[in-house]
């Protein structure tokens, strides 16, 4: 396959996002400009210009009307996907890091880092249908978990919410109390922090990616541990095909050693693992530094990483891809 | 479409009327196909600097990106106005370009390498046999005919364990033929007398460099391209131990000097993987 390059942003991707058609690509940068564009050929559609620091995540909800994004300039906002224009800006104290809306957009999770004495947060605010009738009060505020929590997604009917961070435990909430109601193990769980968290396509399963160089499938429900892929390298991203049973992860050493090394050693690949049979299926090349956002189509003929690098690199698959034999 | 009657009547008169009274009308540019497989002729019309009229063929293959099967509301997408940064982008800005490299999905193994490895690994220890050759195990990692326990890339990463040794020693034992208990050491001398040193030297005389390999080409490879000439009795490549890129060179021992001579003949200046091969002896080592 020949991927397309999108050079859009100036540093380093964070966050890679197809709407549910899988006709635009949302992609968040450590630049403050979040970028859409349209997914088959990589044309850049616009930007969401008003973010003051590095935008760290982002979601968009179903209609493909509404975008949130969350950054380290302390806000989130909301824009709208088709003229770019901000609808509102939720303000806090401490820079957020991961957004999701919930099903049905009514609700959204926000994650704010520990910051000048302020612990870390998970969040949810309502969403107004009218976006001149939104405010910016909390439903519910989740405190607990040390340390950044990079990812934190809606569980199965909105009932839970779950999170992983930088404490390297991934917990399940409940979404009305607040109550935490499972953690992952200390000996069956990563042992270092969690970067990522993807769900299924059906949503009854998600898969964690973190720094000790694994990336776990987990029940949604029950946190059970149900595979655990092992790689060589630092796990930054990580998708669920929603086609096949395969998973792609994507990482790399860390961008300080990248200039140390050379670039085959760095091991910048995404890596694609059979998700039943744990087996590695192959590895796409391409970046020129550690992957940080991986997503996959929703129709699952093709994928987008993110690099160190600055570029987003979207690839379709080639024919013989579906017809892989184990 | 295109009517195909109406583009026979322009090539028709194009080629009638030179210098006619019709030459200042330009027939108006056909478009033809994309057909099945993707191709599209343009056929258009113009005038070069002496004004002679020239008909411009160009044929172009459309590709689709992705099958897209998109949806109303995707469609309706589609012809949104750009929006931010992307209002004022210039063409030659060039944000969104195709690689011009080939990305394929690299397997960690071509599918069905490994099992085809011991076969020949077979292959060789009974041609082995035969030529009354040393038996090639290493004890490392147990791997027959493949390369000497010396030479075990996983020589730092395998601890030795009993099992291992113990197989090791076995068909040892048996070939020297001699009395001594199973595990304990034979010096070299006592190993069948002088028939291990002859042998220990044939290996290095049948020796055969191979260099410009391509970075991809593995042991297997080698030895599905040099057993033609005969049974061989060691491949090995050389491997980067950092970044385990194979380092472009490789050596084939072969069991007869015949077979070696032949291979050289033959593969020396020969294009394997887009590289031209360069096949000769290797030189024995200086001790």
């Amino acid at each position: 396959m020949r991927p397309i390059l999108m050079k859009g942003h100036e540093r380093p991707l964070t966050f890679l996002k197809y709407n549910r058609e899988g006709d635009l690509l949302f992609s968040c940068a450590k630049d403050h400009t979040p970028t859409v564009w349209f997914a088959d050929n990589g044309e850049r559609l616009g930007t969401y210009r008003g973010h003051n620091g590095a935008v760290w995540c982002c979601d968009v909800s179903r209609d493909s009307g509404l975008l949130i994004t969350g950054s380290a300039d302390q806000s989130v906002k909301l824009w709208s996907v088709q003229t770019g224009a901000q609808l509102y800006s939720f303000n806090f104290d401490s820079p957020a890091k991961a957004v999701d809306f919930s099903i049905g957009d009514k609700l959204a999770i926000i994650t704010t880092d520990p910051f000048m004495g302020l612990p870390s947060t998970i969040q949810v605010k309502r969403i107004a249908r009218d976006p001149s009738e939104q405010t910016s009060e909390s439903v519910l505020t989740i405190k607990g978990p040390q340390g950044r929590i990079n990812r934190a997604v809606w569980g199965p009917l909105n009932k839970t919410i779950i999170s992983g961070g930088e404490d390297a435990v991934v917990r399940i909430w409940d979404a009305e109390t607040g109550q935490l109601l499972k953690e992952s193990d200390k000996e069956t769980g990563h042992q270092k922090t969690i970067t990522s968290l993807s769900k299924s396509a059906d949503g009854s399963h998600f898969l964690t990616g973190s720094l000790d160089k694994s990336a776990k499938l987990w029940d949604i429900r029950t946190l059970t541990l149900i595979k655990t892929y092992v790689t060589e390298r630092p796990v930054n991203a990580c998708a669920i095909s929603p086609l096949l049973d395969h998973v792609v992860m994507g990482g790399g050493q860390e961008a300080s050693h990248v200039t140390t090394t050379d670039r085959r050693a760095g091991k910048f690949e995404a890596k694609f693992f059979h998700k039943i049979l744990q087996e590695e299926i192959g590895g796409v090349k391409g970046h020129f530094g550690p992957i940080n956002a991986l997503a996959f189509n929703p129709d699952g003929r093709s994928f987008a990483s993110g690099g160190e690098d600055g570029y987003v690199r979207l690839h379709h698959f080639d024919p013989d891809y579906f017809n892989i034999k184990m | 479409m295109a009517a195909p009657p109406q583009k026979l009547r322009w090539g028709e008169l194009e080629e009638e009327d030179d210098g006619g009274d019709l030459d200042f009308l330009l027939p108006p540019p056909v478009v033809l196909g994309p057909d099945e497989n993707g191709v599209k002729k343009t056929i258009q019309y113009r005038f070069d600097e002496e004004g002679n009229k020239v008909k411009v063929t160009t044929t172009t293959r459309v590709r689709k990106l992705a099958r897209a099967r998109l949806s109303k509301r995707a469609l309706e997408r589609r012809s949104w106005a750009k929006f931010g940064d992307a209002v004022h982008e210039d063409v030659g800005s060039r944000l969104t370009m195709v690689s011009t490299e080939e990305i394929v999905l690299e397997r960690p193994r071509a599918p069905g390498s490994k099992a085809e490895e011991t076969n020949i690994a077979g292959d060789v220890l009974a041609a082995a046999g035969k030529a009354g050759a040393v038996l090639m195990v290493c004890r490392t990692c147990g791997k027959k005919g493949d390369h000497w326990t010396s030479k075990c890339p996983y020589k730092d990463l395998a601890p030795q364990t009993d099992g291992f040794i113990d197989k090791s020693l076995g068909p040892e034992n048996a070939a020297s033929a001699s009395g001594t208990s199973k595990g304990t050491y034979v010096p070299p001398g006592m190993r069948g007398g002088d028939r291990s040193g002859v042998e220990m030297k044939r290996r290095d005389e049948n020796s055969v460099r191979v260099t410009n390999l391509s970075e991809d080409t593995r042991e297997p490879d080698l030895l599905e391209l040099f057993r033609a000439f005969g049974p061989v009795s060691r491949v090995y490549v050389a491997v980067d131990q950092k970044t385990g890129v194979s380092r472009g060179f490789g050596f084939v021992n072969f069991i007869h000097r015949e077979d070696a001579e032949r291979a050289i003949n033959k593969l020396n200046g020969y294009g394997y993987d887009n590289l031209i091969l360069r096949v000769e002896w290797a030189t024995p080592r200086p001790n």
